[in-house]
């Protein structure tokens, strides 16, 4: 007893300082742990759930809203909001469809659209950081200013023909069971990209600084203002490149496109473990939220019931989340 | 003194809404020197501290370091000057590790990425700088408040630190955590940086200061070397003398008779760790118990727990002979304690309410939301109390957040004499309001005590507690150490005790 008791104290003690360091991974875990809950429960329900196929549409399905997710992680993370992504979303993908059927240029509308997304986290941002807007009534605002100006582009819904936008989802590279579009790769590139701001960045780090305490980031000299409004430009952004994929996806622009779209967005989100408060999440976290979303969706087909059914299991599942975190950060706060 | 001052302040002035926050403030620091900045609540030394890290703009006067008058516009621009802060609620990011809250904007880069290899290596060296062992991965949060503010002063000396400002960084230390902290000002003395440090232990200052710079209401009243002023002239400077020519007479009421001197609130072996310690008081019906202190002396910390706004960690309270259990201000509330904050500001006068609003919250809240009170009866309260107080302008749809100090303060008895209280506790009514409204507070008080209310009055103005009080208790470095008549009492003899350092006893 006497030889083994330090070594497992050791043993114990650095299992600790690990949990310790890394304690802010563990809604992440969570998260994975239930996107494999699912895929096994699946499994054994239906039988063939669980196949090359289904995982890879589960990528390139829910490519605009992984996007959608990762802009919408560097808003959280600074302890903000963004209500009007499916908006800008729905806009910029109106504005595309309609300047593609005018023949303007595919290589003018893709920056078009990511300059419009843009412009609209820049209002947004702007309003929050200089006029001491919440984020909640600023965002919501741009909301309905970009959701307005899809009707003012056009009331009726307009086909897109250009062969390469929806090259960007028909394109299939890989095998018959598993492939990969364009679009999926651009989401997993946006992921990578933001994973890589947010963690080796001096912006980056300084988001998960206000997240934590703005006055105390302010206090340390850190470029608060700047950092605040370039968030909402990002998420701004990535509806850009969120509009672009799901106009590929649809091949068409409609003006009540993504209607709620935000919603599943902060959702999956904060089921990938991202604290609401702000200061803590993960872009990867993100990822698994929106593909917990979208197994959701699939199990929910799967059994034929009404889609109605995926909005309810996803309501669940964040309450849960968001109780969860509470809890976490209760027990953080009191040591 | 050959030296060139580092910092030098010359006639700084600052005014917020009307009330004066610095009056012609003359301040200077020199290398190699740790210099104390001293006042009571309301004095300017935050305000001042403010003005020198670029957290505030001075409306006249100027600063200058080198010797070169500078205008900092942001806490960023005051840190590239050299100036750096650490403050008593420790300014880092708990959801960060140690490693980030030290290097956090600074950190070094590898074609426009941050290394982290790099970036723990100079969290490295900064905490061995001040003697700490950290592992740079941990979470802030994992670490006590001592380690933490030990990691907010390696954030500082990680830069070209010319003037290291730490303000009450002692308050929530232990005795072993201090001597730490000394070590590492004596060090970084040493190297020539001159540091300001805030304190309410006068102990401390005395053992760590070489200079002394007194603050009184936003006016300055000297700088001295510590080694030339004493202790007691220290805290008269302080504490100032300036209102006892206005001799009004005390306690002109007749006590109540002795059959009625009941024990109304007892607390035995009160207290919260790093707070108060354990003290046992007992209160009469119709006294006036004077706590007399300096700031940071556990006056506050005791009226809290008195109160029921803060739970008590040891002992017990009992009320009317009950023993009781206070987790919430209103179930003292409940049972007839009332307490009035230090911070009326914060928490108390609701500025955008009117007067009539501010007056009926307490009593609306004891008779609940539902039940609200009829208008008619709204507005005769108001004007009664109006009357009885004396409140101006005598207008009851006046907002409270117009009114001047004193009348807010009268707005704040008024709402807590409307729920009838038996106990009274008030920290610092006549704080930051004139001469004469402070006179109208203080005989109201009396006024309530002849009718059997018990009253706990707390003051930095020794002369206030000795004319109002029929006892006074002594705290003294979150101690109770004397408890007094302040019939056999003089303002000197008060001053002494409170002054007195822990090594003469």
């Amino acid at each position: 007893m006497s030889a083994a008791t330090p070594v497992a104290q050791t043993r114990l003690s650095s299992l600790r300082k690990l949990i310790q360091r890394r304690v802010s991974w563990l809604p992440v875990g969570a998260a994975v742990l239930i996107l494999i809950l699912m895929f096994v429960a699946g499994q054994s329900y239906f039988g063939r759930f669980l196949t090359p196929r289904l995982l890879s549409s589960l990528l390139v399905d829910n490519a605009y809203l992984i996007v959608l997710a990762a802009g919408m992680t560097f808003v959280i993370l600074t302890g903000g909001i963004d209500l009007s992504v499916g908006a800008v979303m729905a806009f910029t993908g109106m504005l595309a469809a309609k300047l593609l059927s005018t023949g303007v240029p595919t290589g003018v509308v893709i920056p078009l659209m990511i300059a419009s997304g843009a412009i609209f986290g820049l209002i947004v941002g702007v309003l929050v950081n200089y006029f001491d807007v919440q984020p909640f009534i600023a965002s919501l605002a741009g909301m309905f200013l970009a959701r307005g100006l899809c009707f003012v582009v056009s009331l009726e819904a307009i086909q897109v023909k250009d062969t390469t936008v929806l090259g960007l989802q028909s394109v299939k590279l890989g095998t018959f069971e598993w492939y990969i579009t364009p679009t999926g790769i651009i989401a997993l590139l946006v992921i990578v990209i933001a994973a890589w701001v947010l963690g080796y960045t001096r912006f980056g780090r300084t988001v998960y600084a206000i997240g934590g305490n703005e006055q105390s980031a302010r206090l340390m000299g850190l470029p608060v203002a700047r950092t605040k409004v370039l968030v909402y430009v990002i998420s701004g952004i990535c509806a850009g490149v969120a509009g672009l994929l799901f106009t590929a996806y649809t091949a068409a622009g409609y003006s009540l496109n993504g209607i709620g779209t935000e919603l599943d967005t902060i959702a999956s989100v904060v089921i990938g473990g991202t604290l609401l408060a702000g200061g803590s999440g993960y872009v990867i976290g993100s990822l698994i939220g929106v593909l917990v979303y979208g197994v959701i969706k699939v199990s929910i087909t799967f059994l034929g019931a009404d889609s109605s059914w995926t909005r309810i299991t996803i309501g669940i599942l964040l309450l849960v989340f968001v109780v969860v975190q509470r809890v976490l950060v209760a027990r953080g706060s009191r040591r | 003194m050959d030296a060139q001052p580092v910092l030098e302040v010359v006639g700084a002035q600052l005014r917020f809404a009307g009330d004066t926050a610095l009056a012609d403030v003359d301040f200077r620091m020199f290398p190699g020197e740790v210099h104390s900045l001293m006042g009571e609540n309301g004095a300017g030394k935050s305000t001042l501290i403010k003005a020198i890290t670029g957290a505030l703009r001075l409306d006249a006067g100027s600063i200058s370091v080198d010797g070169t008058t500078v205008s900092f516009s942001s806490p960023a621009a005051a840190q590239r000057a050299g100036i750096r802060t650490v403050y008593q609620e420790i300014d880092l990011l708990s959801n960060l590790s140690v490693a980030e809250n030290i290097m956090l904007g600074r950190e070094p880069r590898r074609f426009g990425f941050i290394d982290w290899r790099a970036t723990r290596l100079a969290a490295r060296e900064a905490m061995r700088q001040v003697g700490l062992e950290l592992d740079p991965d941990s979470l802030l949060s994992s670490h006590s408040l001592a380690v933490q503010q030990l990691v907010a002063i390696a954030r500082a000396v990680s830069t070209e630190l010319r003037i290291l400002i730490l303000d009450e960084p002692t308050s929530s230390l232990d005795q072993d955590e201090v001597a730490e902290l000394f070590g590492v000002i004596r060090e970084l003395k040493a190297r020539g940086v001159a540091i300001l440090f805030v304190s309410h232990f006068l102990e401390q200052v005395y053992e760590i200061c070489d200079r002394v710079t007194v603050l009184r209401n936003g006016s300055m009243v000297g700088e001295y070397l510590t080694t030339e002023l004493l202790r007691i002239d220290l805290v008269q400077k302080m504490l100032g003398r300036d209102i006892s020519e206005l001799d009004i007479e005390s306690r002109s009421t007749a006590p109540l008779p002795e059959s009625d001197r009941r024990v109304v609130l007892s607390a035995v072996d009160v207290g919260r760790a790093h707070r108060i310690e354990p003290t046992s008081v007992d209160l009469l019906a119709g006294e006036v118990l004077g706590l007399a202190g300096l700031l940071g002396s556990g006056r506050t910390e005791l009226s809290r727990i008195l109160s029921g706004v803060d739970p008590t960690e040891t002992g017990r309270l009992s009320y009317e002979g009950k023993q009781r259990h206070f987790s919430e201000p209103r179930e003292a509330l409940a049972v007839g304690v009332a307490y009035s904050s230090e911070d009326r500001k914060h928490e108390g006068i609701i500025a955008e309410l009117t007067v009539r609003e501010n007056i009926l919250l307490a009593l609306q809240a004891e008779q609940g939301w539902v039940r609200r009170i009829a208008r008619r009866r709204q507005d005769e309260l108001t004007a009664s109390w109006i009357e009885a107080l004396d409140i101006r302008p005598a207008n009851p749809e006046h907002p409270a957040g117009l009114l001047s100090g004193g009348n807010q303060q009268k707005v704040m008895l008024a709402r807590l004499l409307a729920v009838a209280p038996r106990v009274l506790v008030l920290d610092e009514p006549t704080r930051g309001i004139d001469v004469g409204a402070k006179i109208e507070v203080q005989r109201v008080i009396s006024d309530l005590a002849a009718t059997g209310m018990s009253v706990v009055f707390i003051s930095a103005e020794l002369e206030e507690v000795l004319r109002v009080s029929d006892r006074i208790l002594v705290l003294r470095d979150r101690r109770a150490v004397a408890e007094l008549d302040p019939e056999t009492l003089t303002v000197d003899m008060l001053l002494a005790i409170v002054a007195k350092a822990d090594s003469d006893e």
